[in-house]
């Protein structure tokens, strides 16, 4: 069962919490292929090869400005390389 | 309010570390930065280490702050509210107590070694990166001690554990662990913390174990798990980027660096033998099995993902990474049996699985468990039954690397216990497994320094020859350690939940 970068998922681990709901959304509305999964406390979500999350698509859910370094405050864990991490995207995927 | 246009996150981080550098003119480099050449690796240019989270001071303060408002507010309101007594069980808190002895001195540690990271690297870059983990690593160990001082008000085994990390036996395999890291050199140091425990293994500390903390009542350690876990995901990145820059920057560094992945992926594997106990063994409500957890975070996520990454600068996975796998169909029960066994020289408590969770078991494990570690625990429980609780009667032998004693069985064989020993200077040292040996024999001056707490005993500096002389000097008090059913804690346990009126409970001695 060899993989590639293509189809290798990444993935990241969030609290579950009022604010980390909207991200979870947003999430989900940016990486059509992703999956989500619950485990007490946790929300596990993993996407084949790349993973999204954006400033404006986590804003229209919150209902207020949200800066991607507000990010740090839901995140427990990731798998997969933080490839882009600026003011409007962050992109979790692998290298090679 | 008109103010100035905001400097993007890029130009944000590029001006407050990377600008904020300067080059030495009265002072050579090599003076400067003593400790960057000694390892043999090769470093062409600094200014390549990007930080992907490009944080800054400003933004490390508020968002900091942030995390401990959250954190103390929970604090605050499960104190108040008597959170202890919904826990799911009492016997829960052994696993608390086994992280406050064994981790939270870990994270102490990994503070001064990040800060000595943050004078001593080359680049602004990862010494800024350094400065961060240096102070999230002091900001862990503090949250920890006050999250977990509240059970101190209650409970037995939280009271002297930073006394009991340089004494007691079992700790000593955490502290052997951390010791040989901070003795290493810097880069050796990031692959070894940085890399291998916090990027390879350290999901598998943390992450089951907080939702353990979750399904388990436990607010708290929930609150400031997550909490440290937040910084963690910032940790993980600063071990991948340091691997990504070594390997990138000469193709002399890919066999040393290869050489440290596969030493500190068999340290750390060894230490969380500790972690599979506790997600097996010690939590009243399970969230995941030790072997589930470690296909997940391990073989799915390590394996199956970032060493596919690494493969492109010629890494391949660690070297006795299959043993690893071998072994977690029976790691956590041959590790419990033992820890039940000697008990009684231990700051926590321990007891025989009731049915439901021998049932339990017997799904997670099914090639294994029925076969080979049911009929030990059936047998300990006829013990029981006759009113004769088994502890061991000897001390163990020690693995002379890891400082776990010799319970790991041969390879393919779960029921012949497995013995390695190499000849330095003609003494011979004993060890648990090929990985254990083969990272002595690498380092032999290194790990024949060892303070290993079963000689330690048999030389007599621990306090005396008896057993109570031993347990007197780890500070153990009475009801901090043995058989959980009948203990003071179980007792308290049972009363406050079968009264009508709030507990009062004598709060322990060293609060």
């Amino acid at each position: 069962m060899s993989q590639t970068t293509s189809t290798r998922p990444v993935g990241v681990d969030l609290q579950e919490s009022e604010d980390s709901r909207a991200v979870v959304e947003a999430i989900e509305a940016d990486n059509p292929e992703c999956a989500v999964q619950h485990f007490p406390g946790l929300v596990r979500i993993t996407s084949p090869q790349k993973l999204r999350i954006t400033r404006e698509s986590v804003e229209e859910r919150l209902g207020r400005e949200w800066e991607t370094h507000e990010f740090q405050l839901a995140i427990v864990s990731y798998f997969g390389h933080i490839k882009e991490w600026d003011d409007d995207e962050i992109i979790i995927a692998w290298d090679h | 309010m008109a103010a100035p246009r905001k400097l993007s996150m890029k130009q944000r981080y590029a001006a407050l570390t990377h600008d904020l550098d300067w080059d030495f003119s009265y002072v050579d480099n090599a003076e400067a930065y003593p400790y960057t050449t000694f390892e043999g690796i090769k470093i062409h240019d600094w200014s390549k280490w990007e930080d992907p989270f490009r944080l800054t001071v400003d933004a490390y303060m508020k968002y900091q702050a942030e995390k401990d408002k959250r954190l103390y507010a929970v604090l605050d309101s499960f104190a108040q509210g008597q959170g202890h007594l919904s826990l799911a069980d009492a016997k829960y808190l052994n696993a608390m107590k086994l992280f406050l002895q064994g981790v939270t001195p870990l994270e102490y540690q990994a503070h001064r070694n990040f800060s000595f990271l943050a004078r001593h690297l080359n680049g602004p870059g990862p010494r800024f990166a350094a400065l961060c983990q240096s102070q999230d690593e002091l900001r862990h160990a503090q949250t920890e001690i006050h999250t977990l001082s509240n059970y101190n008000k209650f409970y037995g085994g939280f009271h002297s554990w930073h006394h009991q990390h340089d004494r007691v036996w079992y700790l000593s395999v955490p502290k052997s662990f951390f010791d040989d890291a901070v003795s290493a050199g810097p880069f050796e140091f990031m692959i070894a913390i940085g890399f291998s425990f916090e990027y390879l293994l350290t999901n598998l500390l943390f992450v089951p174990f907080m939702s353990g903390a979750s399904f388990n009542g436990d607010l708290p350690t929930m609150t400031f798990g997550f909490s440290a876990q937040s910084d963690e995901s910032r940790h993980m990145t600063f071990g991948l980027e340091a691997i990504k820059f070594l390997l990138e920057q000469d193709p002399d560094n890919v066999p040393i660096v290869q050489e440290w992945i596969d030493k500190w992926f068999w340290r750390g594997y060894r230490l969380l033998a500790l972690v599979s106990q506790m997600l097996d063994y010690m939590l009243p409500r399970k969230v995941m099995s030790w072997k589930e957890a470690f296909e997940l975070y391990f073989e799915q996520q390590m394996l199956g993902g970032l060493f596919k990454d690494l493969e492109y600068y010629g890494i391949r996975p660690p070297k006795h990474v299959q043993h690893a796998i071998d072994e977690k169909e029976i790691l956590s029960h041959q590790v419990y049996w033992t820890l039940y066994q000697f008990s009684f020289a231990a700051a926590f408590n321990t007891t025989t699985p009731d049915s439901e969770h021998l049932q339990w078991l017997a799904e997670q494990y099914p090639d294994t468990f029925d076969t080979l570690y049911k009929p030990l625990w059936d047998k300990a429980s006829r013990m029981v039954e006759g009113g004769g609780r088994h502890f061991a009667r000897a001390l163990p032998q020690l693995c002379q690397t890891c400082q776990i004693p010799m319970l790991f069985t041969e390879p393919g064989d779960p029921t012949t216990i497995c013995q390695r020993h190499s000849i330095y200077e003609g003494e011979r040292f004993d060890f648990c497994s090929d990985g254990c040996k083969w990272i002595f024999d690498r380092e032999p001056e290194k790990y024949v320094q060892a303070w290993l707490p079963v000689h330690q005993i048999y030389m007599g500096n621990c306090g005396g020859p008896t057993v109570p002389d031993v347990l007197a000097w780890y500070g153990l008090q009475p009801g901090d350690n043995g058989e959980y059913a009948g203990s003071q804690e179980a007792l308290d346990w049972a009363a406050w939940h079968t009264t009508s009126h709030a507990p009062a409970p004598t709060p322990v001695a060293g609060n």
